[in-house]
């Protein structure tokens, strides 16, 4: 099922979005794992703060990038494929 | 062959442990193992372990709250970034020092309780320790870090696995590890006390099924088969000198926790040389990582990425051979060791337990 747009992701207490110096870029460290995050997906994880729907997330990012309507839908898709992901590896309060 | 990267450190700071588990993984031969390393020598660990791109640390032991040196350690690892995660019996703790820990900048507590019955666990343990473990439990999660906990399974608590999960539910954890007990170090010296039945097997992964089902997104539960039953081996530390740095209370840096029980290896230690240097080059480690020593069956099988050769320390232990392949595959000439040893009638359960 997807996720409604007002759904308000918060990354849980146990994982830990870093910079990793190593590989250059971001990724997010949890008990036992770590998941290494292509740019587009730290952009998301990073806003997935306990403050932003996910609609607002997928506007800002939307914005940042320029998108037009058929690139927004580009986004969405992007941002809740993600966010579904981070839910199931129970990466999400829940 | 460059060396892999390593992600994870595992820092057994000591093996004093006030617990006296059957199923311990510190080594039998305990008093051989002499002079921790110090803090400052630690701190420096630290730091050579980021560098080669560690980015997890987990301080473990023995019980690693006997040293009173774990809070600078603690800070040291928050400054590098790392995960730091401490893996405890939570004896002797006090909230205050728990506290304390949370302000240095600690991530994360693993707690194993030994059954979900005060009686048993504490006759598991050889210490009257489940109260404590409990109250432990709950100060962690009232001090809003996220709690493991793990429960090691054998045939004494195989039956608990729905007490087990709502024991993990109540103090509120937000991952239950349900590992069944692997048959290296102190575990190998009770297997006959220890190994299930099949069905006893069979009856608690299907109730663990269950609860990980209902528990999705709120809690992880992993259970973790023995070999002894399946059919491959385990992909043991997801293979030799890959991913984690094991290192033991006197400076010797392994590829897992049981390796100084392969006697012919001699590990090199963070006091003569770099870790750096250990890791790229130590002998021991080279030994078994990659393919290059692998016989056949593993040499030509399609899961020697997936699986590794399985253990080295179970394939030393059962066959005096550390580069035969592990018995626990069904593929493996000596299949028939492990075969034998789980279809023994159950023996009397009386553990030996370590000294302290």
């Amino acid at each position: 099922m997807a996720r409604e747009l007002s759904f308000i992701p918060k990354l849980a207490k146990k994982a830990r979005l870093r910079f990793d110096r190593h590989s250059g870029s971001h990724m997010i460290v949890y008990p036992e794992r770590g998941l290494a995050l292509n740019g587009s997906a730290a952009e998301i994880a990073r806003r997935c703060d306990g403050t932003r729907t996910l609609g607002a997330i997928v506007d800002e990012l939307a914005r940042e990038a320029g998108a037009g309507a058929d690139e927004r839908a580009i986004v969405e898709t992007d941002v809740v494929a993600f966010v579904e992901l981070l839910a199931q590896r129970g990466l999400l309060e829940p | 062959m460059s060396a892999p990267r390593p992600y994870t450190l595992i820092a057994e700071l000591t093996y004093r442990c006030p617990l006296r588990c059957p199923y311990c993984s510190n080594p039998t031969d305990l008093a051989a193992h002499d002079g921790e390393l110090g803090t400052d020598e630690w701190t420096c660990v630290l730091g050579e372990a980021e560098a080669l791109g560690v980015v997890q640390v987990h301080f473990t032991g023995g019980e690693p709250l006997a040293r009173k040196d774990l809070e600078a350690l603690v800070t040291r690892a928050r400054e590098l970034e790392l995960y730091s995660n401490l893996v405890t019996s939570g004896v002797p703790l006090t909230k205050q020092r728990l506290a304390g820990l949370v302000e240095r900048g600690l991530d994360h507590v693993q707690v194993s309780v030994q059954s979900a019955r005060p009686d048993r666990a504490d006759a598991i343990a050889g210490y009257a320790a489940h109260p404590q473990k409990i109250q432990v439990m709950r100060w962690v999660t009232e001090l809003g870090l996220p709690l493991t906990m793990n429960v090691v399974l054998h045939r004494a608590n195989l039956d608990e696995i729905d007490e087990l999960v709502a024991l993990a539910e109540d103090v509120g954890a937000s991952r239950l590890e349900l590992a069944n007990t692997q048959y290296v170090a102190w575990a190998l010296s009770n297997r006959d006390a220890l190994l299930p039945t099949r069905a006893q097997l069979e009856a608690a992964g299907e109730r663990a099924a269950k609860h990980k089902a209902r528990l999705q997104g709120r809690m992880d539960v992993l259970f973790v088969k023995p070999d002894y039953f399946g059919t491959t081996p385990k992909a043991c530390m997801d293979g030799w000198a890959r991913r984690f740095i094991h290192m033991v209370p006197d400076g010797r840096v392994l590829p897992c926790h049981a390796a100084t029980s392969i006697t012919p290896l001699r590990f090199d230690s963070v006091k003569d040389r770099a870790l750096a240097d250990i890791w790229t080059s130590s002998e021991a480690l080279l030994a078994y990582r990659g393919e290059a020593w692998m016989p056949e069956p593993c040499k030509s099988c399609e899961r020697r990425t997936i699986d590794f050769g399985g253990c080295r320390c179970q394939a030393f232990a059962l066959t005096g051979d550390a580069s035969a392949t592990d018995p626990a595959c069904q593929l493996a000439p000596q299949h028939a060791l492990v075969e034998a040893a789980r279809s023994r009638e159950p023996g009397e359960r009386r553990y030996l337990y370590r000294g302290r």
